[in-house]
């Protein structure tokens, strides 16, 4: 390959050799094309008018005045689909397009990937197949009928706890076997290089908008920038053009879960060890053995034991900061957030919200905060009602 | 300890191929794994290819699979591996390659990992998720460690890659004959011959072929084609899932059909 796709001593790749080549071929391929101009026209064009950008960067006030300074939230759940993950899934499925691949597969936890796959799918009129553990196809059906709509066809996968670990180890399988016409669009900027590079490029449009959006509507750039991160796709694009800001705080959110003591959680860069799964070196969670353990959390797209390796690396050298949300404050943030701005955030996007929730009367009234608001909560409703039924 | 020069010099001449079974060690138990290799080499192995059990095997198909969860949960773990490897030296001195994920040696500790591994009688480690251009992050130890090392090449490995991969290779070159995990298969993939005739063409490093090696007319098939060795791993294993409630019976079919292998090889062709 000609880049080694490490970040400090995280990435790499780290696959059995028949994916080698293949590998080798996408990297060749978006080398090729991510700067061809009828290339990034055709992106352009589809992500205004197929997915719906530029998204909103939204005043949050009555949020903003419960916690006590200035929230702004980067509406990446107006999208088509629901969630940022249409800035990844167009990008790769373009790509696929000019590579003369005519079937895709992906993996997919909440759904929202596979459903944002299974509409570039029927967008591109390219078979798709999408594996999904099965504790997650239960727990996001309504997901699961959404991508049977658009034509795919969704693959139960039961090995280790039926989440999103699962799924990605039977996909890279499967995929093992069909090198030579499939694409395997990876859903988050982790796995082997050079997946974490092309997801962080076309997931970087959102602080490319949001930082020209400050700049016009607040007149400077935030304070701070919040995301959750499950394997870090939308985060990573909503912290890409501030990294060179050394003044805008950047915080990932994980999942807590139960809460980190208990061990019941996906909180990888926060309470796991490095280590390497799907092809990368990242902060894992682990026994003491390094075996990858099983991971809980109320949000499916973020119950992930490992984590993208730039993530790692600006945890490393104190660029961002990680932190955890715990499901209980995650419930509470959902309700407030719906009650008093009319917004149903998508249980993962939420941990970001819990976690700015929870700076209540810390910060100065000025402040600034961005929040990547990556999806809508619909998919979620039967979840939290389970949970927080209404009276 | 007899190497693996040893075993491929004595087998060239007899103009015959080594029997390689795989197992997952641990697999379903302690005891009955360590009894399913001791009759597996009675019945005539020539190599043993053994596996420590990780949690996430992306390059193993259902069947490895289960056996690796099977041996997790029986509590197998890489100390215990190197018990069970002593076990097995002390038991008959055959060469035995170990089949690896990252994961687990970085966290043991890579180079404690392969010393303690040579010291236990292993003579070569595989790692399925590192390939020759990281292979610096292990060569390097596994020299130091008096093993052999051991690289896969697969039907899409280009000509100047399995150049370079036969370079760094003193054990074998593990000759991966479909594209896929491992798994049961009917029939024998038709470029496998093609395969190793290439690779013969290329390097003299001895070559040994596996993935869905399931019979006896498909280890024949790949030693007619010239390879050194033939690995079978998930009929085998398959048939320790199939009798978990009698392990007697797993081990008489296990050597029963070692011993047919065996006989494939051994006749004249
Ligand atoms: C709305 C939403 N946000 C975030 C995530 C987590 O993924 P990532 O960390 O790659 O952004 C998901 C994953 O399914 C999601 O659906």
């Amino acid at each position: 390959m000609k880049h080694r796709g490490r970040y400090g001593d995280y990435g790499g790749y780290y696959v059995p050799e028949v994916l080698i080549p293949v590998l080798e071929e996408l990297e060749e391929a978006f080398d090729r094309f991510r700067d061809d101009p009828a290339f990034v026209a055709e992106l352009a064009d589809l992500s205004a008018h197929y997915a719906g950008r530029p998204t909103p960067l939204y005043h949050a006030k009555r949020f903003s005045e419960h916690v006590g300074f200035q929230v702004y939230l980067k509406r990446e759940d107006l999208l088509h689909g629901g969630a940022h993950k249409v800035n990844n899934t167009l990008g790769q499925g373009l790509l696929a397009k000019h590579m003369g691949k005519s079937k895709l597969i992906a993996e997919t936890g909440a759904g929202q990937h596979g459903l944002a796959t299974a509409m570039i799918g029927a967008l591109l009129g390219m078979e798709t197949k999408i594996f999904m553990g099965v504790t997650d196809v239960a727990r996001q059906s309504v997901n699961v009928h959404k991508m049977k709509l658009c034509g795919a066809e969704v693959i139960p996968v039961e090995g280790g706890t039926g989440t999103l670990k699962d799924a990605i180890n039977d996909a890279l399988r499967y995929w093992t076997a069909h090198v030579t016409d499939t694409f395997y669009l990876f859903g988050t900027a982790a796995g082997p290089h050079p997946y974490p590079m092309i997801v962080r490029h076309f997931q970087s449009c959102i602080s490319r908008e949001a930082r020209q959006q400050f700049l016009e509507q607040v007149g400077r750039l935030p304070d701070m920038v919040v995301a959750c991160v499950g394997g870090g796709s939308n985060a990573i694009g909503a912290f890409a053009h501030f990294i060179d800001d050394p003044d805008v705080k950047l915080i990932g959110v994980e999942a807590g879960g139960q809460g980190v003591a208990t061990g019941k959680h996906a909180a990888s860069i926060v309470a796991g060890t490095p280590g390497v799964l799907h092809g990368a070196r990242s902060y894992l969670l682990q026994d003491e053995e390094g075996q990858v353990l099983d991971t809980e959390s109320i949000s499916a797209g973020l119950d992930y034991p490992g984590v993208g390796p730039e993530h790692c690396y600006l945890s490393d050298i104190g660029r961002a900061q990680y932190v955890a949300a715990e499901d209980a404050d995650v419930l509470e943030t959902f309700g407030l957030l719906t009650r008093i701005e009319g917004i149903l955030p998508a249980l993962e996007s939420t941990h970001a919200l819990a976690y700015v929730a929870g700076l209540k009367g810390t910060l100065a009234p000025e402040t600034v905060v961005m929040v990547n608001l990556s999806g809508r909560g619909d998919k979620d409703v039967g979840i939290v009602e389970a949970h927080r039924p209404l009276e | 300890m007899k190497s693996y020069s040893d075993v491929f010099s004595a087998l060239r001449r007899e103009k015959r191929a080594a029997l390689i079974p795989f197992f997952v060690i641990g697999d379903p138990d302690f005891d009955n794994s360590l009894a399913l290799v001791k009759a597996t080499i009675d019945a005539g192995a020539d190599i043993l290819e053994l596996g420590i059990p990780f949690s996430d095997p992306i390059a193993d198909g259902p069947t490895i699979q289960k056996a690796d969860i099977r041996a997790v949960r029986s509590g197998m773990n890489v100390r215990r591996a190197m018990e069970f490897i002593r076990q097995v030296k002390q038991y008959r001195d055959i060469p035995i390659g170990l089949l690896m994920y990252y994961n687990l040696i970085g966290h043991y500790g890579t180079e404690a990992f392969f010393r303690d591994a040579h010291a236990a009688g292993v003579n070569s480690v595989l790692v399925a998720d590192m390939m020759i251009d990281d292979a610096g992050e292990v060569l390097g130890p596994i020299r130091a460690a008096g093993l052999d090392s051991v690289f896969m090449v697969t039907p899409n490995t280009s000509p100047e890659r399995m150049r370079r991969i036969a370079a760094k290779t003193t054990g074998f070159i593990y000759t991966v004959s479909v594209l896929g995990v491992t798994g049961s298969r009917d029939t024998l993939s038709d470029s496998v011959q093609d395969l190793v005739r290439r690779l013969k063409s290329l390097t003299t490093v001895p070559i040994c072929v596996g993935f869905g090696i399931s019979k006896p007319e498909h280890a024949r098939a790949v030693a007619d084609a010239g390879a050194d060795g033939a690995i079978i791993g998930s009929r085998i294993v398959g048939m320790i899932e199939a009798h978990l409630d009698d392990p007697a019976r797993a081990i008489a079919e296990v050597s029963a059909f070692v011993r047919q292998v065996k006989a494939a090889l051994s006749t004249s062709g």
